[in-house]
């Protein structure tokens, strides 16, 4: 579980985050949502540490991340995955070593061990055959599942995703989607996603935050998205011509 | 503009202390280590050929030219060329090219691996990435740099002999007695301070302009020019510095 407690962040004059408060559960998908400039990746950079909150607490579990000393931070790195927007994958590196890199790194496992638990990660995202080729010789999906796996091959208890489907068809979107439940609740971590792909949030969306302006505009889970009558909830929800029309037609 | 300079002089400093800490991993510092001297030491070798032997060429066909008719004797034009390389041309010519070419290469580097989130990356598995992306290239270049630099003065006196000597300017035998007289052990001494000197100013110039880059690749281009701008200043100023220092 992972508690963003009373969270402000300024940069200078600007006020991007107002006072959030909310609770990532273990085991759930619980997804970050908002328009662009909602807060949504500054909010998600704190979570993991990449920023530091003006004011306000993250706490994973019973740790308070804010005030960790080093050694508690760096454990409590070592339970952290995350996928990036843009991948972040090692152009220089192949597939297999990238996602061998944090076991090159933190493990003192024989090389087989290694590229055992390499091969796992790459099953269970459902990629085989790619580990000796080299990011820019796969497509933008793979790229995704690899980015995934290496998120995964710690065993982490904490995974962060930030725009996970961006630049993906409808279809890949979805397998993407479906991976990251699977994977949160096969290991029971608490995953946090930073999108806003509407189909992520009625595919997956168990524990939600809206972000608007800064501020948490509303949670719920997915099956209460479409009943609430909560404003900006609706106007982000429904913001596509395509979705007004549907509505309006079915009225 | 100068509390901007103070910012970046304080950054600079409390980075150094980031950078000195100890390994997550020895074997995947080792391994960086090797890879950096490999790219530095080897890759470096042909500029630095290309560069040391014409610049003892021209050192020794302008002394020729300055001393030709005077009363001094021609075998000091070796001597002269020996010393001028040893002490002033090998080291700060050396590095001087390396800033540009290792220099803008290691801020280019890691602004990309800055902007393409590869750092942000690093950080979040729980990697010091001030140590593991910046300490190789640190070791790196202090064993390699004073290895080129070496090398740079051997092969500036070789190309001073190639240029004179087949064109008849002097003899061999008086070239040969140039370079083996007068030798202060001493200057080699100054030879090595100033190449382990001017070899950690350029890369960790370099590593601190790409490291901390912010934008796009307009701000990487000018933090590469800026790499190799701060660090030839540097490097002139540590010259000067060591020249008044180790000759008092």
């Amino acid at each position: 579980m992972i508690r963003a407690e009373k969270i402000f962040k300024e940069f200078g004059d600007q006020q991007v985050l107002k006072g959030i408060d909310f609770t990532f559960e273990a085991g759930k998908t619980n997804l970050v949502i908002g328009k662009s400039g909602s807060g949504k990746t500054v909010l998600l950079k704190i979570l993991v540490g990449l920023f530091k909150p003006t004011a306000g607490h993250v706490w994973y579990d019973d740790i308070d991340l804010v005030n960790a000393d080093k050694d508690a931070l760096r454990k409590l790195r070592m339970q952290v995955g995350m996928l990036f927007q843009g991948n972040a994958l090692f152009d220089s590196m192949t597939i297999e070593e990238n996602i061998r890199f944090p076991l090159d790194m933190f493990t003192h496992k024989t090389l087989k061990e290694k590229t055992d638990q390499v091969n796992y990660c790459l099953d269970r995202v459902s990629l085989t055959g790619v580990n000796k080729k080299f990011p820019s010789e796969i497509s933008g999906g793979m790229q995704k599942r690899v980015g995934i796996a290496r998120a995964i091959v710690l065993n982490p208890k904490y995974l962060f995703c930030d725009e996970p489907n961006s630049g993906l068809d409808p279809q890949t979107s979805i397998t993407i989607d479906e991976l990251i439940q699977d994977i949160t609740r096969d290991n029971n971590i608490t995953t946090i996603i930073n999108t806003h792909d509407m189909n992520s949030v009625m595919e997956i969306g168990e524990n939600i935050c809206l972000l608007d302006k800064g501020l948490l505009a509303w949670k719920g889970n997915k099956d209460e998205v479409l009943m609430d009558k909560n404003e900006t909830l609706h106007d982000f929800i429904f913001a596509s011509p395509f979705l007004q029309k549907l509505i309006e037609s079915s009225k | 503009m100068n509390l901007n300079l103070f910012y970046h002089f304080g950054n600079f400093i409390l980075w150094q202390g980031q950078i000195y800490k100890k390994p997550e991993n020895n074997n995947m510092y080792y391994k960086e280590t090797i890879r950096q001297m490999y790219d530095i030491g080897i890759g470096s070798l042909p500029i630095v050929f290309l560069i040391s032997i014409f610049i003892g060429a021209v050192t020794a066909v302008q002394f020729y030219y300055q001393m030709a008719g005077t009363l001094i004797p021609a075998y000091y034009i070796g001597y002269i060329v020996r010393d001028m390389t040893i002490i002033e041309l090998a080291p700060t010519i050396t590095c001087l090219v390396l800033a540009g070419k290792v220099g803008s290469n290691m801020a280019a580097e890691l602004g990309g691996m800055r902007q393409k989130e590869h750092i942000d990356a690093m950080e979040i598995m729980g990697v010091n990435t001030s140590a593991y992306l910046i300490l190789p290239k640190l070791i790196a270049a202090i064993l390699m740099i004073p290895i080129l630099v070496c090398a740079a003065a051997l092969i500036g006196i070789a190309g001073a002999y190639l240029a004179s000597v087949p064109v008849g300017l002097f003899t061999s035998a008086e070239f040969i007695k140039g370079v083996r007289s007068f030798f202060v052990p001493y200057n080699v001494y100054m030879m090595m301070v100033k190449a382990v000197t001017f070899g950690y100013i350029l890369t960790s110039v370099s590593c601190y302009q790409g490291y901390f880059v912010k934008g796009g690749s307009i701000e990487l281009g000018e933090a590469s020019t800026r790499a190799v701008v701060y660090s030839n200043i540097l490097i002139l100023l540590a010259d000067y510095v060591i020249a008044i220092v180790l000759t008092a």
